[in-house]
């Protein structure tokens, strides 16, 4: 079978995977840690507990408050410090709860062996209300809960779920490294999801310069189906390599050759995506009882001497994490938080991971340095580029003069943020740091007046 | 006589032409007349000389799209209650009202005030920004290139927003500068700026003002760490004063202007210079240095 | 350690770069610029140098002295400009002609449209079409070249050019847009494959995409062939059409022009296919014996209009 893509725009930048090969370590305990309440798309959590309580791991300490919510769970075991307002990653203030640690301490209905359970619950709505319960959300990027996503509005069905194991960020290693050693726990994930959402058929997306996950990942499907039968539905298609494959509509246009319409969900295409680390996730919860409270990061950059990808424990300090992997390199000039891509620059590390972080990225000053903007040439790169098949190097223009009716009209609000435009620019416009307000504006106003 | 010019071979394509092209101009302006009539809006003719009189730069500083919508509400509402252009100020609401044969008071005059101190020395940067510069993108990004999430953020979206070149932007400390003689006190640097720093207030009797220059919530502590200059709320301010003029909310003071008497005690107070009172004549015993 | 560098995503960016772009156009002309040179000698060399350097040296004043802004000759951009016009030039043009339509390239076509990017029509034809009104003498004026003897134009100097009307010249002579629209001689051959080996270099190098040039070579073809079987003897064959006069250097370099040409390849091809077209009918029923770069001025015109209409396929959008 061929390597499939998505059609519109799209680039190639150098994959840089050089932590691919890094196996996943355990990072220890830090001494406090700071978990969120906003790690998730929706509502901030409520915190359920108070100053001087003592906590086990996988203790609920905050409550999803709305329907787009999520439960917060303590990765740590010991005393609640504080609550209260502490820098995000933008250094905006958001709630958080201090935990000292103590011990390692675990609550004691989690399943805390290694055995692959194959079996699948019979119940939909227990496995719903598990993956609830566990705090799971999307970790490919944005953190949207998942028993939501995993429960299409009545009258729309899923034709197909399509777990995302394309990782086309450069850099970003941590996908890579579950599906080659997690495959069998990820497989059985996608059975269980599918499951929930009518059995329909699964395929596993990897991109094509993951050569060992695909390997791994298609033995261990192989001997699955001869053990058991949830999975005979799944397949795994290899994708070619082009940024940004990982982005939902261009996956959904890749793997089933539809495209979702503007303004629509990828629901209303048939399909629903879900990233192979809230598989893992999903898994982990259904079968093990385990609360969303670790995930795997990639610490990277071509300054850093030594790559790591670390399964931590979700609120541990961003620092006590750079500490630990030899200290913040001297010749990085830009420290991000994600991928190159669309991933979040930090000013400091004061901040603290939350589920859906994926990296710790040291870039070096001539790699990402914004160059000086010059003239427009019209070369149009920008617009070949888009995945959205848009015209940046217009909207740029409109957003200038804030003219939000041209803006929707040339369809500002489909843009995804991809920064294709800006990276292909040869005269380095900004292109995509203009559009992206006005495109929050415009969806205020397309709100507005509904 | 026509017709030998018609025949004749000389003059008829000259002819021809000039005959068609009266025909047209004839038939075209019948048209233009016939349109004019069937689509005339009617128009209170005091909205045209109401807009005469005003300025003329469509600011939008009354809250009107344009000086044409602002002279049409005037017209319409009947009176001056919610109408003022600031540009204009009192010389020209009173023209207004004498078109429209009304009476109108005074209005105290009012500035753009930047309340923000933290220069260059008083507030170090703490990362560099490096996206494209204004600062609505960077508001969105983050909180800044230095500690203080609500200061000024320097990109000078207000200056590109005054529509009298009003405000510059200080090299020196990074802070937008107020040209108290160009300023209009239109408003569109209040809207254009994303923190939400600078404020109209009434310019005071020969420009004589004193003002809170932070905006900064965080506990005193915090401010403090992140900018020298910063408002840490402490209070020393309201207790002086003598008017009850001060008020302390959410770690900033706030000075009521209409209340305060320009006594500038809690200048002299404020342990970190974050209240500056402008234009008042200088004292001989200020140090120059 | 510095302090950290903070800006909205993506934080990595394409290696390309404006100037990349241009030094990539600068080496695609460059056999041609030096077979000319070899061919033409001196005097080409000459009108080559003042032409550059006077388009480097204009943007450079007009932006220091009447824009009061950073300067923008680091761009290349006037540089491929100024060698663009030089060769459209005849190598006996002189000094002054060529000092006026850099004048008129970088001053009016460019500069006063607001610099690059800004400019409704290509400098270099505007200036070129600028000269060939207002000095059709110069214009029209070519160089004798003698195949045979490549080192002649060096060797003997003035002496060994001669500057008769096009008319006369018809038979012997190959410029790169001369208006010779006769069978091609070794001279020409050669500048043609220098040309097309330009337009490869850009293509694989994806400084530019082939549609636009591939559209006016196959109009020009179809339209001459339909004329060739029509009236036999009074046109010229499709393929001797195609390689004589500017068609190449035009369709190649100044019709792909990013800033003067439309966006989409849909909306390209229509622009090719125009040029084609005015460029036989001003050839065969016009004033003038050449009209690629009266085409390409009046396409330039119609690219606004062009891109309107030939916007991208939206994703999702029906």
């Amino acid at each position: 079978m061929h390597n499939v893509t998505f059609k519109m725009g799209g680039i190639h930048p150098d994959d840089k995977k050089i932590s691919s090969r890094c196996k996943i370590e355990v990072l220890p305990l830090p001494e406090k840690v700071y978990v969120s309440m906003a790690q998730h798309l929706g509502a901030p959590a409520n915190p359920v507990v108070a100053v001087g309580d003592e906590v086990k791991v996988g203790q609920v300490i905050a409550e999803p408050a709305g329907f787009i919510s999520a439960y917060v769970h303590s990765p740590v075991s010991g005393v609640v410090k504080t609550i209260g307002p502490m820098p995000d990653l933008a250094g905006n203030m958001v709630n958080h709860i201090e935990i000292e640690v103590k011990g390692d301490v675990w609550r004691d209905d989690i399943d805390r062996s290694t055995t692959l359970v194959t079996r699948i619950p019979d119940d939909t709505a227990f496995i719903l209300d598990r993956i609830k319960q566990c705090g799971v959300v999307g970790l490919g990027g944005a953190t949207f809960p998942t028993h939501v996503k995993l429960a299409p509005p009545p009258g729309k069905k899923a034709d197909c779920l399509i777990i995302n194991g394309a990782e086309c960020e450069p850099y970003l290693t941590s996908d890579n490294r579950i599906m080659i050693e997690r495959s069998s726990e990820i497989i059985i994930g996608a059975a269980i999801m599918s499951k929930v959402l009518g059995s329909c058929p699964t395929v596993i997306a990897i991109e094509e310069n993951k050569r060992e996950a695909i390997m791994i990942m298609s033995s261990a499907l192989s001997s699955l189906k001869r053990m058991t039968d949830v999975c005979n539905d799944i397949r795994i298609q290899v994708l070619q390599k082009k940024y940004p494959q990982g982005g939902e509509k261009q996956l959904i246009d890749a793997v089933m050759d539809r495209q979702v319409k503007s303004g629509g969900l990828p629901i209303d295409a048939g399909a629903v995506v879900q990233n192979v680390a809230t598989a893992l996730a999903v898994y982990e919860a259904v079968q093990k009882n385990r609360p969303l409270i670790t995930n795997v990061l990639t610490v990277t950059g071509d300054c850093l001497t030594v790559q790591h990808n670390y399964l931590f424990r979700i609120g541990t300090p961003l620092s006590f994490i750079a500490e630990y992997a030899g200290g913040v390199p001297a010749a990085a000039a830009k420290i991000v938080s994600g991928g190159p891509m669309m991933g979040k620059a930090v000013a400091n590390l004061d901040a603290t991971t939350v589920k859906g972080s994926s990296s710790i990225l040291y870039l070096m000053e001539e790699q990402t340095k914004r160059r000086p903007e010059t003239a427009c040439i019209r070369c149009g790169r920008c617009a070949q580029a888009c995945p959205m098949g848009l015209e940046p190097f217009y909207l740029f223009r409109l957003a200038k003069v804030d003219d939000y009716a041209a803006l929707e009209e040339n369809a500002v609000q489909d843009c995804i943020e991809c920064g294709c435009c800006l990276y292909s620019c040869p005269a380095g416009v900004p292109l995509l740091d203009l559009i992206r307000p006005a495109k929050g504006n415009v969806l205020r106003i397309i709100k507005s007046r509904k | 006589m026509i017709l030998y010019f018609i025949s004749s071979n000389m003059n008829s394509i000259i002819l021809w032409t000039i005959t068609v092209l009266f025909g047209l101009g004839l038939l075209l302006s019948v048209v233009l007349y016939l349109v004019a009539k069937k689509f005339k809006v009617d128009e209170d003719p005091r909205i045209d000389e109401v807009e005469k009189a005003l300025p003329g730069a469509n600011c939008g500083g009354c809250g009107k799209a344009g000086c044409h919508a602002f002279a049409t509400a005037c017209v319409a509402d009947g009176n001056l209650d919610n109408n003022f252009c600031p540009v204009g100020g009192n010389d020209v609401m009173k023209k207004v009202a004498a078109i429209l044969g009304i009476e109108v008071a005074d209005k105290a005059p009012m500035l753009a005030v930047v309340r923000c101190n933290g220069s260059c020395a008083n507030r170090p940067r703490t990362s560099r920004y490096d996206g494209y510069e204004s600062c609505k993108v960077e508001a969105l990004l983050y909180k800044g290139d230095t500690d203080c999430p609500y200061g000024c953020l320097g990109c000078g979206d207000c200056a590109d927003a005054c529509a009298f070149g009003a405000i510059s932007m200080d090299e020196c400390t990074g802070l937008p500068v107020v040209d108290e003689s160009k300023c209009t006190s239109c408003g569109a640097c209040v809207k254009a700026c994303p923190k939400g720093i600078i404020e109209l207030r009434k310019k005071g009797p020969r420009g004589m003002r004193v003002f809170v220059s932070c905006v900064n919530k965080d506990k005193g502590a915090v401010a403090r760490k992140a900018c020298q200059a910063a408002c840490i709320g402490c209070g020393k301010c309201a207790k002086v004063c003598a008017q009850e003029a001060i008020f302390i909310s959410n770690n900033v003071a706030y000075i009521d202007f209409d209340k305060c008497r320009l006594c500038k005690k809690c200048v002299e107070e404020c342990p970190t210079g974050a209240i500056h009172a402008v234009n008042f004549p200088q004292k001989p015993k200020v140090k120059e240095e | 350690m510095q302090k950290l560098l903070v800006s909205p995503s993506p934080h990595i960016h394409t290696e390309l770069s404006t100037r990349k772009l241009m030094l990539d156009v600068i080496i695609a002309l460059l056999p041609v610029t030096v077979l000319s040179v070899i061919f033409y000698g001196w005097h080409e060399l000459m009108v080559i140098a003042v032409s550059v350097a006077s388009c480097v040296l204009l943007e450079w004043a007009i932006t220091k002295f009447l824009l009061k802004k950073p300067s923008t000759i680091g761009d290349l951009s006037a540089v491929v400009t100024g060698l663009l016009l030089a060769l459209n030039l005849s190598s006996l043009t002189p000094w002054w002609v060529v000092l006026i339509g850099a004048v008129v390239a970088i001053g009016v076509a460019k500069m006063s449209f607001g610099g690059l990017g800004q400019n409704v029509f290509n400098p270099a034809i505007v200036a070129r079409v600028f000269l060939l009104i207002s000095f059709p003498v110069y214009m029209t004026t070519w160089a004798v070249v003698d195949p045979g003897n490549i080192g002649s134009a060096w060797l003997l100097g003035a002496d060994a050019i001669t500057g008769p009307t096009a008319l006369t010249l018809m038979k012997e002579v190959h410029n790169v847009d001369s208006s010779v629209i006769l069978q091609a001689g070794s001279a020409g051959e050669i500048y043609d494959w220098a040309l097309i080996l330009g337009f490869a270099y850009l293509v694989l190098r994806k400084v530019i995409k082939p549609w636009i040039t591939l559209s006016i070579w196959a109009t020009v073809l179809v339209f001459y062939t339909i004329l060739y079987f029509a009236a036999p003897g009074e046109y010229l064959a499709p393929g001797i059409a195609l390689f004589t006069g500017g068609i190449l250097l035009g369709s190649i370099f100044m019709a792909t022009d990013y800033v003067t040409s439309p966006m989409t390849t849909k909306g390209g091809i229509i622009f090719g296919v125009g040029i084609g077209l005015i460029t036989v009918i001003i050839r065969n029923w016009g004033a003038y014996p050449e009209g690629v770069s009266f085409a390409i001025l009046i396409m330039n015109a119609f690219v606004p209009l062009i891109n309107k209409l030939c916007k991208s396929k939206k994703f999702g959008r029906a």
